[in-house]
This record gives C-alpha cells, structure tokens and sequence, in this order.
C-alpha cells in the first residue's frame, strides 16, 4: 500500500524499501550526433542547413584553424604576450554561433573566438586585441584573447573562471523583464562546472525561469587536470536534472548536431523561458595556451589521433564536399586569403601605436576623480623627468 | 502591483535593436536634476545649496553646537522617519523614477528584507523587480553585474555586509573592473548595500566591517550613511551614479528618527558632511562612530574645548578637500573609526592626511580604532573592542595639550 505525505517542497510518495540512488546510472547519458566520423549523416532527421550557412560555417571554422595557427606563432615568436587557441573545437565555436540571432547576448569564457568571428569581428579587430594597440576596443587593458565587443553582444572576457555564469543569469534576468526575443549564451569548460558559480548559476537559473542557454566545452581536460580528476558523475549534462534544468549532450565535433541542438536549445530557452544545458562533448587539442605544454602530462599520439582522424573541420567537410558546395580549389583559396589577410592584419595591428598614457586612468570610473588626476600628473612628471626609464613608443 | 512594472515591460518590449549599448540608457544626474519638477537640490557639506540657502543642515539625531540659523528645512515642516524608512524612500523614489532600478538579495522580496528596507516594493513593483535570490552571494552579486551590463541598475542587497565577503570575487573582479576593461564598452551602475558594523553580540562573523577590505578595489565608490537624512540621499545618488557604489549602512543605526525634507534630494557621494564646525581639533569619523564622537563632543565641550566634528562619508574616494579645509584650520587630527587598527580606513586616511597636509599639522595624527581581535560575543569583550566617547574624550585632551 503506497501512502504519501506531505512536506515543504511537495508531495513525496514513501516506500518501506530502504535503497539508495546509484552515484550512477549504469548507461551514460547518450550523446546526439548527426554525422558519422566520415561526415555522412546518420539519419535523415536533423536541421538542414543551408547551403549558405553551411559554406560560411565551414569558412568560419577554417579561418579560426588559422588565425589560431598564425598567433600561435606570432606569441612564440615573441610579438605577442600571450594566446590561446580552439584547436579542435571549432565545431562547438561557429556551428553554436551560427544557430544563434545577433540578439542573443553571449558570455564567453575564453575559448570561444569563433562566435565573435561569426558575428563579423574582423581579422584586423582580433589582431588590435592581442597587440593590445589604441585601436583595440579595450584600449589595451587586457590580455590577448580577452575580446569584447558590446556592438555585437559578445561581453569582454574575465579571466576568472565561471564569473560569467551568474553573470549570464542577470543578463537573461534583464532581457526577461524587458520580454526579448533573444537569449543569452554562456560558455564554460569541464574545469569549470567545479566553481561555486556553475552550481549556484543553475540553480539560479531554474528558479528564475531565465532564459540562458548554457554550453558546456567539455574537452577532457583543465589545464594537466583530466575529467577523471575533476569530477566524479557522468559529465556535466547530469548536473543539469539536479538542478531542475532540462539538458542535451551533443557531439561536439559534429557540426550539424551542434548546430541542431543550439537551435532548439535557444527556441526552448526562449519561448518557455527557461534555462538549457548542452554538453559538448569534444576534445582540446592544443595545449592549454601558450603557458603550457601539454605533451608533459598526456600522450602525444592520444592529441594527433584527435588532430587527424577526430578533426570536426574535415568531418564536416566531407559532408559539404559530398553536397557539391565546396571544391579544393575553393578551399585553397579560401585558406590562401584568410592567411594573407591575417598576416597583414598582424604587422597592421603591430606598426599601430600603443594607447596613450591617459587611458591607463580613463575608465576607472565614468569621470576622472581627482585623486586619479593627481596619480596621471605625478606619473607625467616623472616620465619627463627620466624619460629613459620609460619605454619609449608609448604616446604620452 | 505586477501591473505596473508590466506596464513598464510593455514599453520596452518590442525592442528592435541588435546589440546592448548600455550608453543608450544613460539619463545624467545632471539632466535629470534640472528636469525634475519640485525644487530638488544637492546638499553641499558646508550648507551651500543650488537653491541659494546658506544654512547649514543640521541633523536633530544627535545634540549638536547650536547654531542660529538652524532651522534646517525651512519652509516645509518635512515628515519624521527612522534610518531604515529613509533608505527605503530613496529607494522607492529611485525605484518609480527609473524602471530600470531593481533590488536582488535574499529575503527582499515579501518578506521584506532582513532589516525592512525593501519592505512593501515587491508588493508594489512585482517580483522581478524585487527579486528573492537563492542563497549564494558571489553568485547574486554576479547577477547584478550581468544585469547592469546588459542595461538594468540593481542594487545588491547583503543580509549582513560580512556575507559579501563570498562575492569578494564578483567585486573585485568584474564589478570594479569590466567598465575598464572592456574599454569603457559596458558599464556597472550597481549598488551593493548592506548593514555592516558591530551590533550587539551579534558574533565575529556578524561584526565585519568591511569597508577595510574593499577599500583597495579599483573602480568602485564607497559611502557610509549615518543619519536618514543622509542614507536617503546617498542612496538616491548611489542610484543614479554611473559607477559601482557600495553603501555601508550600520546595524545599529537602523532605528534612528530624524524629521526629513518633503522635497526631493540627493548627497554628494564624494562629499564629507560637517556635524559640527570648531577650531580646536578636527575630528574624522563615519557611521556609528558618528555619535560617540559627538557625545564626547558634549562632554569636551563642557569642559572648554571647540572640536570640529567631519562624517566622513565618502570613504573611497576621501573628500580631502573639506578635510583639508579642516586640518589647515585646527591643526590638530583625531580620527575615531570602527574598523580594525590594521589596514582600516583610519589607516589610509591617516597616510592621506599626512601626505596631503604634512605640513599644516601641530601634531602627529592620532587614529582610534578597534583592536585587531575577532569581535568577541560577551558584551562586556565587546564593548572594549569599540571605541569609547571616554576614549575619545582623553585623546582629544591629549592632542591638544601638544
């Protein structure tokens, strides 16, 4: 006889049977995917793409490789500080961004160039951050990489990992109250659903009603820390029930199922105003950035095995080539431009001068106040004073 | 009700524009000061008004050196409120003035807030716009930053300004610093508000005070209220300020009465508030200490001496030009503060002084903070860890015997 009771939270039917939850349940949660690893689709259901879209897609993620490969080089060649790459995950960059409306507000972590570069962030924009040149939107206050662009709703990256989560709450708790047709898009890796911020941005979210469309990069691996290490459930797309969230888990280097899940994801998040989690499921490729060697802590032949036969980029575009969209010679020509034009873009952005010596107090605060004024005066003076202390280049 | 803010959703609803310019929504204070119907003024610290009074105003909290011409709202008798109604009347007044404005925080909805400041707005303006949050403060508070940047203007309210200690990340990191680094492309207008300060046994962990450990953030403001005439306007300025403002109310001073102007005004964030005018010492101090200091002041005046009293209020940045003012005149700096000797505020603002006016100073400063001890539960432990008027009083005697 099932009898239930009553207690804050709702009615729970009781059971004399004393048993516990599994940690986990013997099959993982299985993992959408559209194309097979040659790029043939695997059924028929899934969202079309145009022909269009999909050229630009497959454009898009070719022009990430490169510029990934280029500034990589250019950081070890030593004209730029610092960068990180996507490798291997550019799948999850356009194919996510691509499902998206220029509406949508996204809060990237730090690997997620590609959506700005869907969004039509130039060569020459990029180049300006990483130089950290007057011409970078930032004004040369942050590290390469940590791009921002409020005219196309792409928040300027924080190094801290998962702050953009709850922050991402709020954006989508404004665009609720304002009744949007658009939502928000918040990016993260495995490492980071450990912070505090990924449990309570969740749990926020769902309590909320908010419409945040969180995508989860799970590459394997946080800096030398592999999943293994960093937590024990099966992935992250589990946590989402935990929290009232509804979830996917895509193949993440599958353009089109990318594609496919962003797309409902965002209709779901939307018109039900409610939060979404998609878990990619992919792999990172490169090293961690360019302060890391990853060959120290995981086999070199496990990166070329997901460089070669796992390389979203080829996979789809197979699938392209088959449909009679894209040729070698389109490809060799799109590569040939996308490298000139990047190449100039750098030695533009390196000739280009330094921010003046005003935006290191500018932006503090809406207006200067005066003891800043009194700092910006001090530091002038002593410029002046002993100018060969100073580097030079730099216009005061 | 939900009625008004959906009016105020529709308006807004049918957005077209493609991308957040968080500039678009910018009003000034200055356009909306001379816009507003009914006289609202700015109340300058030395009694300086838009409107052409020079008195001074006066609060009637505390007993103060009587001046003449006190009468300090003239024409409209004002109406009586205690600290925690003022705080909510700026806000409430913040809150039908501007859509944007909404409140986050645990409990603030319909229960009201810990401390009732927030009490009868969800009614009011829905829950939305007064939103009960879970419990996770690095959390809300990275809400509100999002929130901001996509054009809203929260205010973040701490239970207890010790449990913000959790959003100490969200502070620094991105509340303080997104407007620079972004390039000045998104902006913060939030206001993190809370009672900090040490109350009555409340235990360590309730006693915190801290403004010591914010004030190093870039980016931010910080404005300490003591009376509700003052927690009012800095709350409505708080408001309107384009920058991230914390404004730290105090657990104890939430049930002070004090009679208020009808009319609408705003503080100066950036400005200390003269309590008392005098030649003899210059004494610095903000929140609680307020009033220590001017019951000291009754007994040094009793036996001769003429201190001139400051609330600081502005503890980042320090309005150093009324305390400058000040220590040209007297010579002589007494600050009596609540936070820890270590790296309070008292600290910084003794190495300002000192830098600033090294040379108009008879002698060396002489700050008055508590111990650098967790603050014990017994009262009696923690009555001497705050500074006493007895302190104050032979410290004052002290300094002016040099």
């Amino acid at each position: 006889m099932f009898q239930s009771l009553d207690f804050p939270g709702g009615r729970v039917a009781f059971t004399s049977d004393m048993s516990f939850i599994a940690e986990s349940s013997e099959k993982r949660v299985k993992c959408y995917r559209v194309l097979d690893d040659n790029g043939h689709p695997m059924s028929s259901r899934f969202e079309q793409v145009s022909k269009e879209v999909a050229v630009k897609m497959y454009s898009s993620m070719v022009t990430l490789q490169i510029m990934d490969t280029i500034f990589y080089e250019a950081q070890r060649q030593g004209r730029l500080s610092f960068y990180l790459t996507s490798n291997g995950e550019e799948a999850i960059n356009i194919a996510s961004a691509a499902a998206l409306s220029p509406d949508d507000v996204v809060l990237p972590q730090y690997r997620e160039p590609g959506v700005l570069l869907w969004r039509g962030f130039t060569m020459q924009e990029f180049a300006n951050q990483c130089f950290g040149n007057k011409a970078d939107y930032g004004k040369g206050r942050q590290m390469p990489i940590h791009y921002g662009s409020n005219k196309h709703n792409y928040f300027t990256v924080s190094s801290p990992i998962a702050t953009q989560l709850p922050q991402a709450v709020g954006a989508a708790y404004s665009l609720k109250m304002d009744r949007r047709d658009a939502c928000v898009v918040t990016y993260f890796g495995d490492g980071g659903s450990s912070e505090g911020d990924f449990h309570a941005s969740l749990n926020f979210a769902a309590v909320m009603e908010a419409p945040v469309v969180f995508i989860c990069r799970n590459n394997g691996w946080a800096i030398s820390t592999p999943t293994s290490e960093q937590f024990r459930s099966d992935g992250i797309v589990v946590k989402g029930q935990a929290y009232g969230v509804r979830s996917i888990r895509v193949d993440g280097n599958d353009a089109l199922a990318v594609y496919g899940a962003i797309h409902a994801a965002r209709e779901m998040a939307i018109r039900e105003q409610r939060p979404i989690l998609v878990e990619a499921l992919t792999y990172r490729v490169g090293h961690h950035s360019t302060s890391d060697d990853s060959t120290k802590y995981r086999p070199a032949d496990e990166i070329q095995h997901w460089k070669i036969s796992r390389n979203p980029v080829a996979r789809f575009r197979k699938w392209i080539e088959r449909n009679g969209w894209l040729n070698d010679e389109d490809e060799s020509e799109l590569r040939g431009n996308v490298r000139k034009q990047l190449l100039h873009a750098i030695q533009v952005a390196e000739r280009t001068e330094k921010p003046p010596l005003g935006d290191l107090f500018a932006d503090v605060y809406d207006h200067l106040p005066s003891n800043l004024q009194e700092q910006e005066r001090l530091l002038r003076e002593t410029i002046e004073k002993h100018p060969q202390d100073y580097p030079d280049g730099v216009p005061v | 009700m939900a009625s008004i803010f959906q009016a105020v959703g529709a308006a807004r609803a049918l957005s077209s524009s493609n991308s957040f310019d968080s500039k678009k929504f910018y009003l000034t204070s200055r356009e909306s000061v001379s816009e507003r119907k009914g006289s609202i003024f700015v109340v300058r610290s030395d009694g300086r008004m838009n409107s052409g009074r020079v008195d001074k105003l006066v609060t009637n909290a505390v007993a103060t050196k009587a001046d003449s011409a006190a009468a300090s709202t003239a024409s409209k008798p004002g109406h009586e409120l205690l600290l925690f109604e003022a705080l909510r009347e700026g806000l409430e007044e913040e809150m039908d003035r501007d859509p944007r404005v909404c409140v986050m925080g645990e409990d603030v909805g319909h229960y009201g807030g810990s401390y009732k400041v927030t009490k009868g707005l969800a009614p009011k303006y829905g829950d939305l716009r007064v939103l009960d949050t879970p419990i996770a403060e690095n959390s809300f508070t990275g809400m509100a930053i999002g929130a901001a940047m996509t054009g809203l203007r929260p205010i973040v309210e701490g239970m207890n300004m010790g449990f913000l200690l959790l959003a100490f990340n969200q502070i620094s990191n991105n509340c303080g610093m997104l407007h620079y680094t972004s390039g000045g492309q998104f902006t913060i207008p939030v206001v993190i508000r809370g009672p900090g300060g040490v109350g009555r046994q409340l235990g360590a962990e309730h006693s915190q005070r801290l403004e010591s450990y914010f004030q190093s953030i870039p980016g931010i403001q910080m404005v300490a209220c003591s009376t509700p005439y003052n927690a009012k306007g800095l709350m409505k300025a708080a408001i309107r300020s384009e920058n991230p403002v914390i404004l730290f109310e105090h657990v104890l001073l939430y049930n002070l009465k004090e009679r208020i102007p009808d009319e609408e005004y705003i503080c100066n964030l950036e400005e200390a508030e003269m309590v008392r005018p005098g030649e003899h010492i210059t004494i610095l101090t903000y929140s609680r200490m307020r009033y220590h200091v001017m019951q000291a002041a009754k007994t040094l005046v009793n036996k001769g001496y003429d201190p001139e009293v400051i609330d600081i209020r502005s503890l980042k940045p320090f309005d150093l030009h009324t305390i400058g003012n000040s220590v040209k005149k007297t010579h002589r700096v007494l600050i009596v503060e609540e936070c820890m000797r270590t790296g309070g505020i008292g600290a910084s603002l003794t190495a300002a002084i000192s830098e600033n006016f090294h040379d108009y100073l008879d002698a060396p400063i002489v700050c008055l903070s508590s111990q650098d001890v967790p603050t014990p539960y017994a009262g009696t432990l923690e009555e001497f860890t705050i500074v006493q008027p007895a302190q104050i009083v032979t410290a004052v005697e002290q300094l002016c015997q040099q």
